[in-house]
């Protein structure tokens, strides 16, 4: 055969090759899935008994018992390794006054702790009302920051706690721009997305949040949606709701009593 | 603990206005995201202007249609660069291959890029060139001689079939092209545009405006390139293709003028509560590179002069420094839009109660001289891309008799293969 | 028909690409790579092996019951000990050779108790600056049983803003109780005894409609004023030259 024969056999071959060998991958692949389940084996995940299916996490925040002590942002970076710096915060507390004239004047007692102490804030009488509010990740149930990830880095678990694979997060910050909350930063050790996780880590061995753990007038409330005896599922009962921007329908699974219209 | 935070931080919390929330004092997407949607609009622009030949037959511009394509190639082979520089790990930069979630529109930078780049127009390269290749690898001494015949791959038919056949290729791969090139530089366009928590970015408009800016820079390059060309060459300058482009440049800006002008009314009319930090960042914050160089430098001040060269029927000379320098301000304007929109966006806090600053770094890996670094690269690889391919078809440089090029007078025969 | 030359040439190298990528694809890289399910199981057992810094109060009740009891039924009974005492994993796990942070200087109660004008209505806060200056406020206060050594007649120890809102105001001279009727149950269980408020105009009028003439108490003729609103529904007592 001549060289022109030859090549254009070694097209067809070279082409078909790999037909065969996705054929037979893909038969493989069918195989292995069946063997592996349909949704996780929890002691695969290192969960021991706890089914995440059985579960799904909110938390809520009664306004007008935050004393604005910031406990909870400092165990929270305790508990979970946050840089002390006042540019990183999984969770944070801000605190408004409305004034006379309509006017509100908002400032994030977070990053200057120690501010209250030295310079508490002045008598003020055209101050008509005055509260602190906490915020953190609200975990949607239709995450914006989870639908932008392009690799798939950061997902919901199956009890609702949006989570960051930090060892697949690109570190492009599409989802740190995603979120209206502000609730996430770049971690500046490991170059990837962070934000608040629930403390997965403690909810799952029955443990509360650290932020929740520390709160000292409770006005920090986590609880189980599914379960009928949770304090969460009480103050549904008990108070009006709001969430943060409804409508930017992200679905916030982080509920506020007597959150202020002129809270953003 | 120790931790390595970026330089700038305090003074930008320092610098901070009003409310904003505590993670926002971090400006995320820095200029090197101001670059690469800078690069891909030069893509996108200069290959529809090569498809205004190819496509819609626009023989005026006919010398333009080469360099057109390669400078789409040098500016589309820079522009992941900025992209991978700015990653946190662009070590796993290839996830966005491997395992990309699909409904992220960043997602498909991969394989947007990939088709567009070899799909569209390293195909429509090979079939333009392809002929030239052959004679130049058939003639000619050294090394350069074998890279002609490698990118050639090693073809060798130039009957006038096989011609006909480039050339049909050629229209269908240009008519594929255009809407990959809308593609390359609109999912761009809808990154930002999709970002709801953004009302700076947030809109419909944001793809079609990116597009159409795009579009007017890529063809204001083209236009620069080919002056400061046959400057270099000492080649007399075709005034007919330029007079054309230009026009087809100005109508560009004017479709670009429109829209943007309509996004900004459209805001004002509708009144929704973000307008009010939007106003406050467009008068402190971006005043000067929105209204002065955006707006009035890169737009109103072009269009002005490209009104006055043809009204005023000004000489070929005046005419040529006219487009000169309505080329460069627009430029100019069109790297400030993208200024404007990408850190913009990042200036204003989401509380719609208080403003950032953004302190870019001069060195370091998202600084001012890598961004820098990124813009003159294109044009090296350019000069390159010029050292081996011809920029007009051999056939038509023996034809017209014209100044040519040293190396091809040196090709023995050439005047034997015009038809 | 033979293929043309250029449709040979560009099939070869697209078939070289398609190969080397299938190759890697299929081939190079494990298969577990591509699965979502596998990644985010990998995330999860990552993410809850972290280490838990604070035990939580049940696990500080097994030792310290005594305490635990103390507190349960007193003012602290909402506040975890760690709050104060900072996480003690470490202490729950060896307790004889990590001990747990007490805090026992003036500049830690004061990080709630200091006077804070936005804090909640019924907090209890103090000035730090002049309340028992010196002194370390477990001198006085057993945190674990935070009762103050003299129960405090004045409402301020716990509405501090309004005492202070009204100090400066026209009502400075009149007592809360002038207003309002407060059982001592009120002390022990704020939100479940609440304290009166007036419910009628009349109540009001033993000053502002009694006649007091010549004096500086504003006067109004409580059949044409207002309606039939109770007073406070537009004054707001605690500052009345304020705005309504």
């Amino acid at each position: 055969m001549n060289k022109r024969q030859f090549m254009k056999g070694m097209i067809v071959f070279i082409a078909a090759g790999p037909d065969f060998a996705t054929l037979a991958r893909a038969a493989y692949a069918k195989a292995d899935s069946a063997k592996a389940g349909g949704s996780g084996d929890p002691a695969d995940m290192g969960l021991g008994d706890y089914d995440p299916s059985e579960h799904w996490y909110g938390m809520g925040i009664e306004v007008d018992k935050c004393i604005g002590c910031n406990r909870c942002v400092v165990a929270c970076k305790a508990e979970n390794g946050v840089p002390d710096e006042p540019y990183y915060f999984r969770t944070w507390i801000e605190r408004y006054s409305v004034l006379a004239n309509g006017e509100t004047e908002v400032e994030c007692i977070s990053v200057d702790p120690g501010k209250q102490q030295r310079e508490p804030p002045a008598e003020n009488r055209d101050v008509v009302r005055s509260f602190f509010v906490p915020k953190l990740c609200n975990h949607c149930a239709h995450p914006p920051c989870v639908q932008v990830c392009p690799v798939g880095a950061t997902f919901a678990t199956q009890d609702g706690v949006v989570i960051v694979d930090q060892e697949r997060c690109l570190g492009c910050r599409y989802c740190i721009q995603a979120c209206p909350y502000g609730a996430r930063f770049l971690n500046p050790n490991t170059h990837t997305a962070d934000k608040c996780t629930f403390c997965y880590h403690r909810v799952v061995k029955g443990l509360m949040p650290a932020c929740v753990e520390v709160c000292p007038t409770g006005a920090r409330v986590f609880g189980d949606l599914r379960s009928r005896a949770s304090r969460l599922v009480r103050m549904q009962r008990m108070s009006k709701i709001s969430v943060l921007k409804p409508d930017l329908n992200t679905e916030p699974k982080v509920y506020y009593s007597q959150l202020d219209g002129e809270v953003r | 603990m120790i931790v390595e935070i970026p330089r700038g931080l305090p003074e930008m919390l320092r610098q901070v206005t009003g409310f904003i929330y505590p993670n926002e004092v971090e400006i995320h997407w820095s200029i090197l995201i101001v670059v690469y949607p800078y690069l891909t609009g030069l893509v996108a622009g200069a290959f529809i202007l090569a498809s205004l030949m190819k496509v819609f037959n626009v023989e005026a511009v006919r010398p333009t249609y080469r360099l057109s394509l390669l400078t789409a190639l040098a500016f589309l082979l820079v522009a992941p660069f900025p992209l991978l520089l700015h990653l946190g790990h662009p070590e796993r930069s290839f996830e966005i291959f491997l395992t990309p979630q699909l409904s992220s529109a960043m997602a498909m930078f991969g394989f947007v890029y990939a088709w567009y780049l070899m799909g569209v127009l390293l195909l429509e390269i090979w079939f333009e060139f392809r002929r030239d290749l052959v004679v130049l690898g058939g003639q000619g001494r050294g090394p350069l001689r074998w890279i002609h015949r490698a990118l050639s791959l090693f073809s060798k038919d130039i009957s006038p079939d096989a011609l006909a056949f480039d050339r049909g290729a050629i229209k269908l791969i240009t008519l594929i092209g255009i809407p990959s090139a809308f593609l390359l530089h609109g999912y761009v366009g809808f990154i930002f545009g999709s970002v709801k928590a953004n009302p700076w970015w947030g809109s419909v408009l944001m793809p079609i405006v990116f597009l159409m800016s795009a579009i007017v820079s890529g063809i204001a390059m083209v236009v620069l390139l080919y002056m400061i060309l046959t400057a270099l060459r000492k080649e007399p300058t075709d005034m007919r293709c330029l007079d054309t482009i230009t026009s087809y440049l100005f109508y560009a800006v004017i479709v670009d003028f429109s829209l943007e002008a309509l996004d900004f009314i459209h805001r004002l009319y509708q009144s929704e509560e973000s307008v009010g930090i939007l106003g406050q960042l467009i008068s402190n914050k971006l005043f000067v590179s929105l209204f002065v160089v955006q707006v009035l430098v890169g737009m109103v001040v072009p269009l002005g002069m490209l009104i006055a060269a043809k009204a005023a029927k000004l000489d070929e000379g005046r005419r040529r420094l006219v487009y000169l320098v309505a080329v460069i301000l627009i430029q100019l304007g069109i790297f400030s839009t993208r200024w404007n929109v990408v850190i913009g966006g990042q200036l204003f806090s989401k509380s719609f109660r208080g403003l950032m600053t953004y302190k870019m770094e001069v060195l370091g890996l998202e600084g001012l001289i890598t961004a820098l670094a990124l813009l003159v690269v294109p044009f090296v690889i350019l000069a390159v891309l010029l050292r081996v391919l011809p920029l007009r078809r051999l056939e038509e440089q023996g034809v017209q008799g014209s100044a040519i090029s040293l190396r091809v007078s040196e090709v023995p025969g050439v005047s034997s293969l015009t038809q | 028909m033979a293929a043309r030359e250029q449709v040979k040439r560009l099939g070869l190298v697209l078939a070289i690409l398609i190969g080397v990528i299938v190759l890697v694809r299929f081939v190079v890289i494990p298969r577990a790579y591509f699965s979502t399910r596998h990644h985010q199981a990998s995330t999860v057992k990552r993410e809850v092996a972290k280490p838990v810094h604070f035990a939580g109060m049940a696990a500080c009740r097994e030792c310290h019951s005594d305490e635990y009891e103390t507190k349960s039924a007193g003012y602290h009974k909402g506040l975890a000990c760690e709050t104060c005492h900072g996480p003690s994993t470490g202490h729950a796990e060896d307790p004889m050779s990590v001990k747990p942070y007490a805090p026992r200087d003036r500049t830690f109660c004061p990080v709630c108790h200091a006077y804070d004008r936005s804090r909640p209505t019924g907090f209890p806060q103090i000035n730090p600056a002049v309340h028992n200056e010196g002194l370390a406020c477990i001198a006085c206060h057993n945190p674990h049983d935070p009762v103050p050594p003299e129960v405090p007649q004045e409402c301020s120890a716990c509405h501090a803003q309004i005492a202070r809102t009204k100090a400066v105001s026209r009502h400075a001279s009149l007592a809360c109780t002038t207003c309002h009727e407060a059982s001592e149950q009120h002390k022990v269980s704020p939100r479940a005894a609440l304290p009166s408020k007036p419910q009628t105009r009349e109540f009001c009028g033993q000053c502002h409609a009694g006649g007091a003439a010549g004096s500086s108490v504003p006067q109004v003729d409580l059949a044409t004023h207002g309606s039939h609103y109770l007073c406070w529904q537009c004054h707001y007592p605690h500052l009345p030259e304020g705005n309504p």
